[in-house]
C-alpha cells in the first residue's frame, strides 16, 4: 500500500475532488444558461409586443399602417389550415398506426414502411413545401388554396402522428387483446372496443403535438405561395389564405422597428395558442395516467 | 477467534432504505488477511452490509445508517473522510462482471491511472492479471476489448482491476453467481492465493463456497447477525439453531 | 349467428385491413413522389447546366445576369450554420445531458426536461425573429463591422434551436450506460468527474455522435431562422460576420417571387432541394444507424 494507513484525504485527491466539484457546477451553470436563454427569448418577445396585443389587433386585417394592422386573416387562416389538416391527417395517421401495430405481417414491406416513416419524420419541412408546390399547387391545380396548404401540412405531420400513435398502441398489454380474441371477437372488434380506447390518451397527446407543429410551420406555406397580402377570410377550402407564422415572418422581414413589434405581438398570440394546446396535451396525459 | 485488531469493524451498524432497516444492529469484525464469508437467504441485507464497507451505498438514494464502521480504528463515515479515499483502500468486485467497454489492458490500468499510482503501469497490469490468474489467457491480446472475454474471464478481469489498485481489502458481492462451475472453481482457487496479500469479504448464497473458501463466516437473516465465528465452527457446530437449520437445510 | 353474417363480417374485416394498409402505405407513396419530383426537375435542370458546374461552381447567381449555377456558395453558407451547431449545441447539449443524467435529482430533472422541450416546441420563425431583433444587435454591439444579415446570428439561434434535441438524445445515450459501470469505476477510487468523463461519456460516445449527426441534419434543413437572419447573399466565405445564403434560404427566396413553372429558375429550386434532401436523408440514416448499433451493445 502506497498511501497512508489512516483515512486522511491526500493532497492529490483534494485536487481531483476540486476538479470534480468545479465540473459539476460547470454543468449546472451551462444547463442553467440554456434555461436562461429561454427566459431571455420569452422576455424579449413579450416586452416587444405586449402593447400591440389587443382586441383591435385580433380583429384587423394586415395594413401598411402599423397602428391599423392586425392578425384577423392570419388567425382565421391558421384555424382553417389546422382544422383541415386535422381532418386529413388524424384519421390517416391513426389508421396507419393501427395497421402497423395490429395488422401488418412481419415482412419486408412492413419494414420498408416503418423505415420510411422514420426517415420522413427527418425530412426538412421545406422539402414538403416543394412537394406541395409541385404536386398540389401546380400539378393538381389547387393554387394557393387552404386545401393545398392543409394537404402539404398533413403529409408533413403524418409521420409524427403515426409514430406517436404506434407508441401508444404498443403500450397496450397483449393480454387485453388475447382476452377479447378468446371471446370470439374479430381483429377490428378487438381494436375498436379495447385497443383504441386504452391507447386514446397517448394518441391524443401525439395528435396535439403534431398539430402544434403544423401551427408553427412556416417554410412549407411560403413554398406553396401563402405569403401574399390577404385582406379577406377564406370561405371555402379552395380560397387563398395566409397564416399566423407567415404574417409573423412578413412583419419580421420588414426593416421598420414598429413592424418588428407587430411581429412580436403575433408571436405572443402564436405562442399563446401553442401553450394552450400543450397544456391540453399535458392534461390528457395526466388524466390518462390516472385511469 | 483471534485477538488481532480487526482491519474493519462494524459496530452496532444499522442501515435503512428510507424507514425500513435492511441491516439491524450488526457488530462484525473483519480480520486482516483472512476471508470472511457473509451468508444468508436472499434479501437478508448481506449485500447492503457489504456495500456499506466501502461506501458504495452513498450512491443509492435514501440510504442512511446508524452505528459505526471503523477502518483501522478510524470512522469510515466521519465527516472529513472522502469516500474516494476509503475506496482506494477497499476495492470491490460486483455480482455481475462489469468491465469497462475498453481494452483488457486499459481496464486494469484505469484505476492506477486516475489515481496516479507510482511504478511502471505495464508491470502493474501484468502483476494484477497474474494474481487474478488471467494472464496466461490474455497476455497476447491485451488490446482486445474486454467485452469479448467470456463471463468467467470478465469476472477475473474485474478482480484484476481491483487488485491493480493494491487495496488492503477486497469486497466481493456474490462474484460467482453468474458463472459456470468451472469458472467458479477457478475463482475459488484464486481466493486462496489472494488472502496471502489481501483481506477479503465475500458475500455468497452458496453454502459450499463459504465452507470451502472462508476462514470466518457470518450468518445474516432479515438484517440481523445471527451467528459469527470460525467457518469450521459455524458449519459443523453452530451455536444457534437457526444457523444450523439454514446451513444443514442447504447443505444436504 | 348464421354462417352468412359471419362471412360478411370477414368481408368487412378484409376491406378495413386494406384501407388501413393504404393509410400506412401513403408514407411510402409520399417518399416516392418526393423523389420522383426532385429527380425529374433536376434532370431537366441538368439539360441546361452541367453537373460539374452545379456541384463545383463557385458562383451562385441564378437571379442576376450573368447567371451562374455553382451551388458551392450555398453549401458554404449552410456549412457556416452547421459550425454554429458544432460549437454551440453540441458542447452545451452534452453538458446539459451530463447534468441531467449524472447530477440532477429526479425533481430537477422533472423541471428542466420539460423546459428544454419548450425550447424545442417554439416555431422556427420565432427563432428568426429572436436572431434578428436580439442576437444580431448583440453581436453588432461587440463587433460593429458585422453586417445586419450575418451567418453568426443565424448559426447561434439554430444552435439554440437544436440544443434540446442534442441534450435529450445525449441524455438518452448517457442513461443507457449501465449503472454497474459507474459503480465499477467508483469502486476503483474515481471521483465523479473521472467517472463521467472517462467512463460514462466514452461509453455513450456513439450515442452522442448520433445526436450530433441528427442535429447537423436538422440544422441543414432549418429554413426560417436562416432566411430571416443570415441574409440572401450567396457568398463563398467562411466569415460568419458576413451575409450569406443557405440552400434552404435560397429556396424560400425563389418561392417568394413569382417564378413561372418550367423556367430554369424554377428548376434550380428542385436541384437545390435534391442536394438538401439527399444530404439530410443520408445524415438521418447514418445517425439512426449509429444509434441502433450502440443500443445493441448493452442489450
Amino acid at each position: 500500500m502506497t498511501t497512508n494507513k489512516d483515512l486522511v484525504t491526500s493532497q492529490r485527491l483534494r485536487q481531483r475532488q476540486a476538479k470534480a466539484t468545479f465540473f459539476k457546477y460547470f454543468c449546472i451553470a451551462v444547463t442553467g444558461s440554456a434555461v436562461l436563454i429561454l427566459g431571455i427569448l420569452l422576455y424579449q418577445i413579450i416586452s416587444d409586443g405586449y402593447r400591440w396585443v389587443d382586441w383591435q389587433f385580433m380583429t384587423s386585417y394586415p395594413s401598411r399602417f402599423p397602428e391599423k394592422a392586425g392578425i384577423l386573416s392570419a388567425f382565421v387562416g391558421t384555424l382553417w389550415l389546422v382544422s383541415l389538416t386535422a381532418l386529413l391527417a388524424i384519421p390517416t395517421g391513426v389508421l396507419a398506426a393501427i395497421y402497423l401495430e395490429e395488422y401488418a405481417p412481419k415482412n419486408r414491406w412492413t419494414q420498408l414502411i416503418e423505415v420510411n416513416i422514420a426517415n420522413l419524420a427527418g425530412v426538412p419541412s421545406i422539402v414538403f413545401g416543394i412537394l406541395g408546390l409541385a404536386l398540389f399547387v401546380r400539378f393538381m391545380g389547387l393554387n394557393r388554396s387552404v386545401i393545398a396548404g392543409a394537404m402539404t401540412m398533413s403529409l408533413l405531420i403524418l409521420p409524427v402522428i403515426i409514430i406517436a400513435a404506434k407508441e401508444a398502441i404498443r403500450a397496450i398489454p397483449n393480454s387485453l387483446r388475447q382476452a377479447a380474441f378468446a371471446l370470439g371477437a374479430t381483429r377490428w372488434q378487438v381494436v375498436r372496443a379495447h385497443v383504441l380506447p386504452a391507447a386514446l390518451p397517448g394518441i391524443l397527446t401525439g395528435i396535439i403535438l403534431a398539430l402544434s407543429r403544423a401551427i408553427g410551420e412556416t417554410a412549407p406555406l411560403i413554398m406553396i405561395g401563402a405569403l401574399t397580402y390577404v385582406a379577406f377570410l377564406p370561405e371555402s377550402p379552395m380560397d387563398e389564405f395566409t397564416a399566423l407564422p407567415i404574417q409573423i415572418f412578413n412583419w419580421t422581414a420588414r426593416p421598420q422597428e414598429t413592424f418588428h413589434e407587430l411581429a412580436a405581438g403575433g408571436i405572443i398570440v402564436l405562442l399563446g395558442v401553442l401553450l394552450l394546446m400543450n397544456a391540453l396535451a399535458v392534461y390528457i396525459r395526466y388524466r390518462g395516467s390516472k385511469s | 477467534m483471534s485477538d488481532a485488531v480487526p482491519i474493519l469493524n462494524a459496530l452496532d451498524l444499522s442501515i435503512a432504505y428510507g424507514k425500513d432497516d435492511a441491516v439491524k444492529n450488526v457488530t462484525l469484525p473483519i480480520l486482516e488477511k483472512k476471508i470472511t464469508a457473509i451468508i444468508g437467504p436472499s434479501g437478508c441485507g448481506k449485500s447492503t452490509f457489504l456495500r456499506s464497507l466501502n461506501r458504495m451505498n452513498d450512491f443509492i438514494d435514501g440510504v442512511s445508517h446508524r452505528g459505526q464502521i471503523l477502518y483501522r480504528g478510524s470512522d469510515l463515515y466521519a465527516e472529513n473522510v472522502d469516500p474516494v479515499e476509503a475506496r482506494l483502500r477497499i476495492g470491490m468486485v460486483f455480482q455481475k462482471a462489469n468491465p469497462f467497454p475498453k481494452s483488457i489492458y486499459r481496464n486494469v490500468a484505469w484505476g492506477p491511472g486516475i489515481n496516479k499510482l507510482p511504478g511502471d503501469p505495464n508491470e502493474r497490469v501484468e502483476t494484477a492479471l497474474k494474481q487474478a490468474a488471467l494472464w496466461d489467457e490474455v497476455s497476447d491480446r491485451l488490446n482486445d476489448s474486454a467485452l469479448n472475454l467470456s463471463g468467467g474471464q470478465q469476472q477475473r478481469l474485474c478482480i484484476a482491476r481491483a487488485l491493480a489498485m493494491e487495496p488492503e481489502i477486497i469486497l466481493m458481492d456474490e462474484p460467482c453467481s453468474a458463472l459456470d462451475p468451472v469458472s467458479t472453481a477457478r475463482i475459488e482457487d484464486l481466493l486462496f492465493e489472494l488472502k496471502k496479500k489481501f483481506t477479503i469479504v465475500i458475500v455468497t448464497h452458496n453454502m459450499q463456497q463459504a465452507a470451502r473458501v472462508s476462514d470466518y463466516t457470518a450468518f445474516l437473516e432479515n438484517g440481523v447477525l445471527i451467528e459469527y465465528g470460525e467457518t469450521d465452527q459455524v458449519f459443523t457446530r453452530p451455536k444457534e439453531t437457526r444457523t444450523e437449520e439454514y446451513v444443514t437445510g442447504r447443505f444436504g | 349467428m348464421t354462417a352468412l353474417s359471419r362471412k360478411s363480417i370477414r368481408w368487412g374485416e378484409s376491406i378495413l385491413e386494406r384501407v388501413f394498409f393504404l393509410c400506412a402505405f401513403l408514407s411510402v407513396i409520399t417518399t416516392a413522389v418526393v423523389i420522383f419530383i426532385l429527380i425529374r426537375e433536376t434532370l431537366i435542370f441538368f439539360e441546361s447546366v452541367s453537373v460539374t458546374e452545379f456541384l463545383f461552381g463557385t458562383r451562385w447567381t441564378p437571379l442576376l445576369e450573368p447567371k451562374s449555377y455553382g451551388i458551392l456558395p450555398l453549401v458554404a453558407g449552410t456549412a457556416l450554420i452547421v459550425v454554429g451547431v458544432a460549437l454551440l449545441a453540441l458542447p452545451i447539449g452534452v453538458a446539459c445531458a451530463v447534468f441531467l443524467s449524472e447530477y440532477a435529482s429526479a425533481r430537477a430533472r422533472s423541471i428542466i426536461k420539460p423546459t428544454l422541450e419548450i425550447l424545442a416546441g417554439i416555431p422556427t420563425v420565432v427563432y428568426g425573429f429572436f436572431a434578428l431583433t436580439f442576437v444580431t444587435p448583440l453581436i453588432r454591439n461587440f463587433i460593429p463591422d458585422t453586417q445586419v444579415f450575418n451567418a453568426a446570428s443565424a448559426a447561434i439561434v439554430v444552435g439554440i434551436m437544436v440544443l434540446p434535441m442534442v441534450a435529450s438524445l445525449c441524455d438518452d445515450a448517457l442513461r443507457a450506460v449501465p449503472q454497474s459501470l459507474r459503480h465499477g469505476a467508483y469502486s476503483l477510487g474515481a471521483t465523479s468527474f473521472e467517472v463521467t468523463t472517462r467512463v460514462v461519456v466514452p461509453a455513450g460516445l456513439s450515442g452522442i455522435f448520433a445526436a450530433f449527426v441528427l442535429a447537423v441534419s436538422r440544422a441543414i434543413g432549418e429554413t426560417m431562422a436562416v432566411t430571416l437572419a443570415a441574409g440572401a447573399t450567396p457568398n463563398l466565405t467562411l466569415n460568419p460576420l458576413e451575409s450569406i445564403q443557405t440552400m434552404t434560404a435560397y429556396i424560400v427566396q425563389v418561392s417568394l417571387g413569382d417564378t413561372p413553372a418550367g423556367s430554369l429558375t424554377y428548376q434550380t429550386l428542385f436541384a437545390v432541394a435534391t442536394v438538401l434532401f439527399a444530404t439530410t436523408l443520408i445524415l438521418n440514416i447514418f445517425g439512426t444507424w449509429i444509434m441502433r448499433r450502440f443500443r445493441e451493445v448493452y442489450e
